[in-house]
């Protein structure tokens, strides 16, 4: 599948396009299809994303998992860092990121 | 230390106004990002993988009390209460809110600080010596001179879009602690027949093509160093490559064309830029370099080392992170911001008050920020070293790894950098705790972590350098042998096939292995590597 | 050759002579046969150097920038100013509200941006800086000068 994230403009936060808003869990991403860049363009001019970009992911039991390393550690935040990242209290949050 | 005036502050607080504006055209939609980047890199804001960073401007490493007590509280209110001191002796917030950084920006000018030209393609924070003012070695303070830098290359008309970023470093000693010959321009302030001047060093840096700054020029007086540097940087604004941005540092006009024709070019420009009298007069040089005068020292006894040592843990202390100073009497102090298994470089925001309160108290509210990401005491009283310690071990800032392997330059890699191919953090991690046990006997062993090949982290210039690279979307570390970035400058080399992550751990170990068997006495990892070559490493690495 | 003259819709000038309104040559074909020629358009790579000659006679010198990052035209300013030209320096192509300041600075007296300029915003940008660090080709007072007269 095709995910669709980017920073929030004002507060940086990363965020994934979950097919009508922005949410901040990689969770309630959608598959954007071939509709990603498009959308992108759309929010950019709306301001409310910046530096958007498609990704490729598998959808699982526990919602969409990009593809690639850095996307994983952008959805959970920094691994050397848990207490930091979108779920303090996960102590098996690092491995999904590996 | 240097102290703002009218002038100095007038501009910094105009800065200010200027960024709130540009944000918020930027916010309300009359700058695309394309149009913005340049404008917030050009003060140290980047979209990093997580949030906005902003990186601070410390200019030539020091700062007092107030400064970092404010880097504290900055850490506290728009932060996530910590920040990362940088090898560029800067320190970056990693959770940094857009509508926020006006603010902060505004807080940091109250106690003159700012974020001027911490990113972007244009002369970046000079970089000096962390022990000048303090080191026995030095001809001079080298950071009035940084400072008179730092003032002509900011928002310097002429030099702001240049090909490509540009990093100025200058010392004044022989012993190099800021790896000069591997920035972009290199300044070793020296005297000659009496008369202070630069001996000149071009077209060093690191990143994806390495390189040893060759000397351009043997001594610029003082009283013509901007004239020199005018030069310098047109010829490179003129002729720097725009067309590869892999290709356009200036280490690469230099090494395209040869330093002959380069320094050719630069003097003819030089005589023209002489006529134009744009070099301050030495009045300038000597007001700044008053206010870095020495300060009032007592003049105490010097205490001798065997009877402070009555503490073990302090005696390991004692002799890793103290350092002579030139006044009898006064150590140099250097914070270790690398505790085993911790994050090379991070303070929390009670760390940096520990910090700031110790420089207060006992460090004629001095503090530097180091190149390898620690902090230094510049002027502590040998009388003063135990309580020092202890403040400093209750706030766990006690690691006596000084210049040891698990004081670990690191860049912060894949958790934090939207650069980076490989996590460096939890490496730096594994090698300081593996290692902690045995490092006192391996000696002076400067490991360096980059997680690409942008080289933020310095892996060239490690006697054991790591590059983190993408291996078909999994994590591989290279590891290199004989670099350094002090005054016997090298640039490692790759000893062959990568490895992941817990290969490159054991691989570093067969290589400590291996120069315990070989060391003569007294002899560093790097001088035995430069004695026996990478053949006998190679073959303990890959058998 | 008009096209060469940029565009001028948003012509934007610190100068009170006229506009010089003759198309501007290349470099190329100026230095091959300047004859009465007083206008030259320099490309971004161009040697600003070689119109030095000529500088008595020249009335307009239009810089090229084809990128807002593309920094070149900003030395090749300074070098024409500091040999003494004073005819029109235009800075054309793309050249964005922020750049115009340390543009006037490199000595540029002319503008004439792909995008118009606001000019609320433009005002607040050069009434920005009371002080200034360097000497550069505009004249304003370096503060090491103000602070020793």
């Amino acid at each position: 599948m095709k995910i669709l994230t980017g920073n929030d403009l004002a507060t940086g936060d990363v965020i994934w396009w979950s097919g009508a808003a922005w949410s901040r869990h990689v969770e309630d991403a959608a598959d954007v299809a071939d509709q990603g860049e498009a959308i992108a363009r759309a929010e950019e001019g709306a301001r409310r994303v910046t530096g958007a970009y498609v990704i490729d992911a598998t959808q699982t039991p526990d919602g969409p998992r990009p593809a690639h390393i850095k996307d994983r550690i952008r959805a959970l935040g920094p691994t050397v860092r848990p207490d930091l990242t979108l779920k303090p209290a996960d102590p098996a949050a690092g491995s999904w990121v590996i | 230390m240097y102290k703002y005036d009218e002038y100095d502050q007038s501009i910094v607080d105009a800065r200010v106004e200027e960024f709130r504006d540009q944000v918020q055209r930027r916010l309300a939609g009359q700058l695309t990002e394309d149009q913005f980047k340049p404008l917030r890199l050009m003060n140290g804001l980047y979209l990093q993988l997580h949030a906005y960073m902003l990186r601070v401007a410390v200019p030539y490493g020091t700062l007092n009390g107030r400064q970092m007590r404010l880097l504290a509280h900055i850490a506290r209110t728009y932060d996530r209460g910590y920040g990362h001191f940088t090898t560029r002796q800067n320190i970056q917030y990693n959770w940094i809110k857009l509508a926020d950084a006006p603010d902060i920006l505004a807080e940091l000018a109250k106690a003159e600080m700012h974020a001027i030209q911490t990113s972007g393609n244009c002369i970046r924070n000079i970089s000096s010596d962390q022990f000048a003012g303090a080191a026995a070695d030095e001809v001079t303070d080298p950071r009035p001179w940084a400072e008179l830098l730092r003032q002509w290359s900011t928002f310097h008309p002429e030099f702001t879009y240049l090909p490509r970023k540009f990093k100025i470093a200058v010392i004044a000693a022989d012993e190099d602690r800021a790896a000069m010959r591997l920035h972009d321009i290199g300044l070793q302030i020296t005297r000659r027949d009496g008369i202070l001047g630069a001996r000149v060093f071009v077209g060093g840096g690191m990143g994806r093509t390495p390189m040893i700054a060759p000397e351009i020029r043997d001594f610029v007086p003082a009283d013509q160093l901007l004239s020199y540097l005018e030069a310098a940087l047109r010829v490179y604004n003129r002729y720097g490559r725009r067309d590869n941005i892999y290709k356009a540092r200036i280490k690469i006009l230099v090494h395209e064309i040869g330093a002959d024709r380069y320094r050719d070019e630069v003097e003819l420009e030089f005589a023209q830029v002489l006529t134009l009298g744009i070099d301050p007069p030495a009045a300038e040089l000597a007001r700044i370099s008053a206010m870095f005068a020495p300060p009032a020292f007592d003049a105490v006894p010097s205490v001798p080392h065997e009877l402070a040592a009555h503490d073990p843990d302090f005696a390991i202390w004692r002799t890793q992170n103290v350092s002579a100073h030139k006044q009898p009497g006064y150590a140099i102090v250097t914070v270790s911001l690398k505790p085993i298994g911790g994050i090379p470089g991070d303070a929390s925001a009670d760390q940096i008050n520990v910090m700031a309160d110790l420089a207060e108290r006992y460090s004629h509210d001095e503090l530097r920020v180091t190149h390898a990401q620690n902090i230094v005491l510049p002027h502590v009283r040998e009388a003063d070293l135990y309580a020092v310690w202890q403040a400093l071990a209750d706030a766990g800032l006690a690691e006596a790894n000084l210049d040891l392997i698990s004081d670990i330059i690191a860049c912060p890699g894949l958790d934090y950098c939207s650069l980076a191919n490989a996590r460096s953090i939890p490496l730096a991690q594994k090698i300081a705790t593996r290692f902690a046990p045995r490092q006192q006997d391996l000696g002076e062993l400067k490991l360096k972590i980059s997680g690409c090949i942008n080289a933020c982290g310095h892996h060239h210039a490690g006697h054991i350098g790591i590059l983190g690279v993408d291996r078909k979307g999994t994590e591989n570390y290279q590891l290199l042998l004989g670099g350094s970035g002090a005054e016997d400058v090298s640039l490692g080399k790759i000893t062959g096939p990568g490895f992941d992550e817990d290969g490159i751990v054991d691989a570093i170990e067969r290589v400590a292995d291996r120069y315990v068997a070989e060391r003569s006495e007294g002899e560093r990892f790097l001088d035995t590597y430069r004695r026996i070559g990478m053949q006998p490493f190679k073959e303990a690495i890959y058998g | 050759m008009a096209d060469l003259a940029g565009d001028t819709d948003n012509l934007l000038r610190f100068r009170d002579d006229e506009v010089h309104d003759e198309p501007a040559m290349t470099l190329d074909s100026f230095v091959a046969d300047p004859g009465n020629a007083s206008a030259v358009r320099l490309e971004a790579g161009d040697d600003a150097r070689a119109l030095l000659p000529f500088i008595d006679r020249l009335m307009l010198v239009e810089v090229s920038f084809p990128s807002f990052r593309d920094g070149r035209g900003y030395s090749s300013a300074r070098i024409l100013r500091e040999a003494g030209y004073t005819g029109e320096l235009r800075a054309a192509g793309d050249v964005l509200v922020d750049q115009v300041s340390p543009m006037r600075r490199c000595g540029f007296d002319s503008f004439a941006p792909e995008q118009p300029i606001d000019q609320s915003v433009l005002r607040r940008s050069l009434d920005r800086y009371d002080d200034v660090y360097q000497k550069a080709a505009d004249g304003r007072v370096p503060v090491w000068q103000r602070r020793h007269g």
